[in-house]
C-alpha cells in the first residue's frame, strides 16, 4: 500500500468539530475527514455507498456517522457499513495528525 | 406454500421482505408487485441524469434469490379471502398464506374537471419516462398541485429550462406537510426561478394546449402533470372486509381488523396513542414500518413508535422535517450561515423539527432533534436557538441523567 500513497495535507485539527466530520475534495475526489471524540483522525471515501450523498453532512456520533438523507451508517474506523440502506463498506484512507495540521493518505 | 405473501413490492414490502429474514423467519415468503420491474425506489425517479430516468434497484433479483424471496413481478392482487387465507392474483393463480402483508402503497388522486385525460400523474417510473421525455423542445409545463412532489418537479424542470406553471387551490403552496416559514422561502425561491404561481384557483378545464383556471385564467400548456396528491390504495383490503379509514387501519402493531394480516407504509392508517389514526407517506416511513410489521409477523409484539421524517429538495435547497409540527406548539428558531432549523416545543417538550438549507446543511440538527424527541427530552428553549450551543449535549445530558 506505502508505494502508490501521497500524503496529503487536508486541514487543521481545530477546522473539524470534535465528534465531528469535514468534507475534503481533492483531485477530483471527495473525501470525509473525522475527528474522533477521543481527537483521534480517520478519512474515507466522501460520498456514502448508498447514494452520492456527503457523509461529512451527517451526524457523528461517537464513531459512527449516518448518512444525512437515507440513515445508512458507517464505522468510520474501518469504514464498516452498520444500517442499512447502505450495505456496502467505505472505503478507508490512514490520517494522522502532525503539530496540528491533519495528513491523509489517499492513492 | 403458504408461508408469508405480502402484496406491493415498492419500498415497504421489499423491505419487509429482507426484514423477515433478518428476524429469522425462515418460512416461504412471496412477494407480489403490480409493475414489469424489479423492486425500485422512486424518490430518484424526479431527479433524472443527463435527461433520461433513473430506474435504480432496491435490491437485486439475485439478492431476492439468496434470501429465498420469491419475487411475483408484473403481477396485481385481485382478491383477498380472509376467512380462507387465500390472496387470487390477476393472473388467476390463488396463493394461501398463513399471514399477509399489504404493502400496497397509494395512488395518485385523478382529477376530475373535463379535459382530465390530458394531465400526467407522477408516481411510477413509467409516469416519470413520459414526464421527462415529453418535457423539453419548448413545451410549458403546468402542474396542477403546489404541494412536495409538484415544487419538486418544478425545481426539475426549472433546471432544465423548462416554463413552468404551478396551480395550486389553496392561498399558498407547501401548505399541507411544511411549516409556514420554510414554505414561504421555497415559494420565493421558485417564484425567483421564473415559476409561475396561481395560487387560491380551481381547474375548470383542460385542453391539449392549456388550462382554463376557475377565474377565466388561460395558462399556455402543452404538457400537464397533476400533482394533487395521492389516496391510500385500500381496494384489496375493503373487498375483504377489513377496517378502512384513511388508509387501511392497523393497531400499534401495524395488525389489521384481520387475524394475521399485516398492512405497512402509504397504505397504512397507525392507531395512535392520543386516539385517532395517522397513515405517512415517505419513504422512511415505508421502510420503518416494514421492519415493524415484519418482526411482528415473525412473532414479535413491537408497537411502532418512529417519530414522522421526510426531506425534499428543491434547487440548491435541502428540507427536512421530523415529527409532526403544529400551529399552536411554541417555536423557536435557529439560524445558520447556510440554513434555519424551527424546533417546535408543547409544554417544554421537544415535538417537531423543521429546516432548510443549502445540501444538507440542516441534517445533523435535524437528526439530533429527532433523536431528542424520542427520548422526549425537556429542553431548554434559548440552548436550541443558540446557534453555537452543540445539541449532541442535550442528549448526552439526558443519557446520562
Amino acid at each position: 500500500m506505502s508505494d502508490l500513497m501521497t500524503w496529503v495535507s487536508a486541514c487543521k485539527l481545530d477546522d473539524i468539530e470534535q465528534e465531528g466530520a469535514l468534507r475534503f475534495d481533492h483531485s477530483g475526489r471527495t473525501y470525509a475527514i473525522y475527528r474522533g471524540p477521543d481527537d483521534s483522525v480517520y478519512c474515507t471515501a466522501g460520498l456514502c455507498t448508498h447514494e452520492a450523498i456527503h457523509l461529512a453532512d451527517g451526524l457523528v456520533i461517537d464513531f459512527e456517522v449516518e448518512c444525512p438523507k437515507h440513515s445508512g451508517a458507517f464505522d468510520y474506523r474501518t469504514g464498516e457499513a452498520l444500517r442499512l440502506p447502505a450495505c456496502e463498506n467505505l472505503r478507508t484512507y490512514p490520517a494522522e495528525v502532525i503539530d496540528g495540521e491533519v495528513r491523509v493518505a489517499l492513492g | 406454500m403458504g408461508g408469508i405473501v405480502i402484496i406491493g413490492a415498492g419500498e415497504c414490502g421489499t423491505r419487509a421482505a429482507f426484514a423477515l429474514r433478518e428476524a429469522g423467519y425462515s418460512g416461504p415468503v412471496t412477494l407480489v408487485g403490480s409493475e414489469p420491474h424489479v423492486p425500485y425506489e422512486r424518490p430518484p425517479l424526479s431527479k433524472p441524469v443527463d435527461g433520461a430516468v433513473q430506474l435504480k434497484a432496491i435490491c437485486s433479483a439475485q439478492a431476492l434469490e439468496a434470501s429465498r424471496v420469491d419475487y411475483l413481478q408484473g403481477v396485481s392482487a385481485s382478491r383477498l379471502n380472509a376467512q380462507e387465507r387465500t390472496v387470487t392474483l390477476g393472473d388467476g393463480r390463488t396463493l394461501p398464506y398463513e399471514k399477509l402483508l399489504l404493502a400496497t402503497g397509494a395512488r395518485t388522486r385523478p382529477l376530475t374537471c373535463p379535459g382530465a385525460q390530458y394531465a400526467l400523474s407522477f408516481r411510477t417510473y413509467a409516469d416519470a419516462a413520459a414526464i421527462f421525455s415529453r418535457a423539453g423542445d419548448g413545451r410549458r409545463v403546468a402542474i396542477i398541485g403546489g404541494g412536495l412532489i409538484g415544487m419538486e418537479l418544478a425545481a426539475v424542470l426549472r433546471n432544465k429550462g423548462v416554463a413552468v406553471s404551478i396551480i395550486e387551490a389553496a392561498p399558498a403552496p407547501l401548505g399541507r406537510a411544511v411549516p409556514a416559514r420554510f414554505a414561504a422561502r421555497l415559494h420565493a425561491r421558485h417564484s425567483g426561478e421564473g415559476v409561475q404561481f396561481h395560487l387560491g384557483q380551481g381547474v375548470a378545464e383542460i385542453t391539449d394546449c392549456a388550462v382554463h383556471l376557475a377565474d377565466g385564467t388561460v395558462v399556455p400548456a402543452e404538457l400537464v402533470v397533476a400533482a394533487i396528491g395521492v389516496q391510500p390504495d385500500v381496494a384489496l383490503a375493503e373487498q375483504a372486509g377489513l377496517s378502512i379509514g384513511n388508509g387501511v387501519l392497523v393497531d400499534d402493531l401495524l395488525c389489521t381488523s384481520a387475524a394475521d394480516i399485516f398492512a405497512a407504509g402509504d397504505c397504512a392508517a397507525v392507531r395512535q396513542p392520543g386516539g385517532g389514526h395517522l397513515r405517512f407517506e415517505s419513504w422512511r416511513n415505508a421502510r420503518n414500518q416494514a421492519e415493524t410489521a415484519a418482526r411482528n409477523m415473525a412473532g414479535g409484539s413491537e408497537a411502532f413508535l418512529a417519530v414522522p421524517w421526510f426531506w425534499s429538495d428543491q434547487y440548491e435547497l435541502g428540507l427536512q422535517v421530523a415529527g409532526l409540527p403544529a400551529p399552536t406548539h411554541q417555536t423557536v428558531l435557529r439560524g445558520r450561515d447556510d440554513g434555519e432549523v424551527e424546533f417546535y416545543l408543547e409544554d417544554g417538550q421537544l415535538v417537531a423539527a423543521a429546516g432548510l438549507g443549502i445540501g444538507n446543511a440542516v441534517a445533523k440538527d435535524i437528526k439530533l432533534a429527532e433523536m431528542l424527541i424520542a427520548a422526549g427530552v425537556r429542553v431548554d428553549a434559548a440552548a436550541l436557538a443558540d446557534p453555537d450551543f452543540n445539541l449532541k449535549t442535550l442528549l448526552k445530558n439526558a443519557r446520562a441523567a
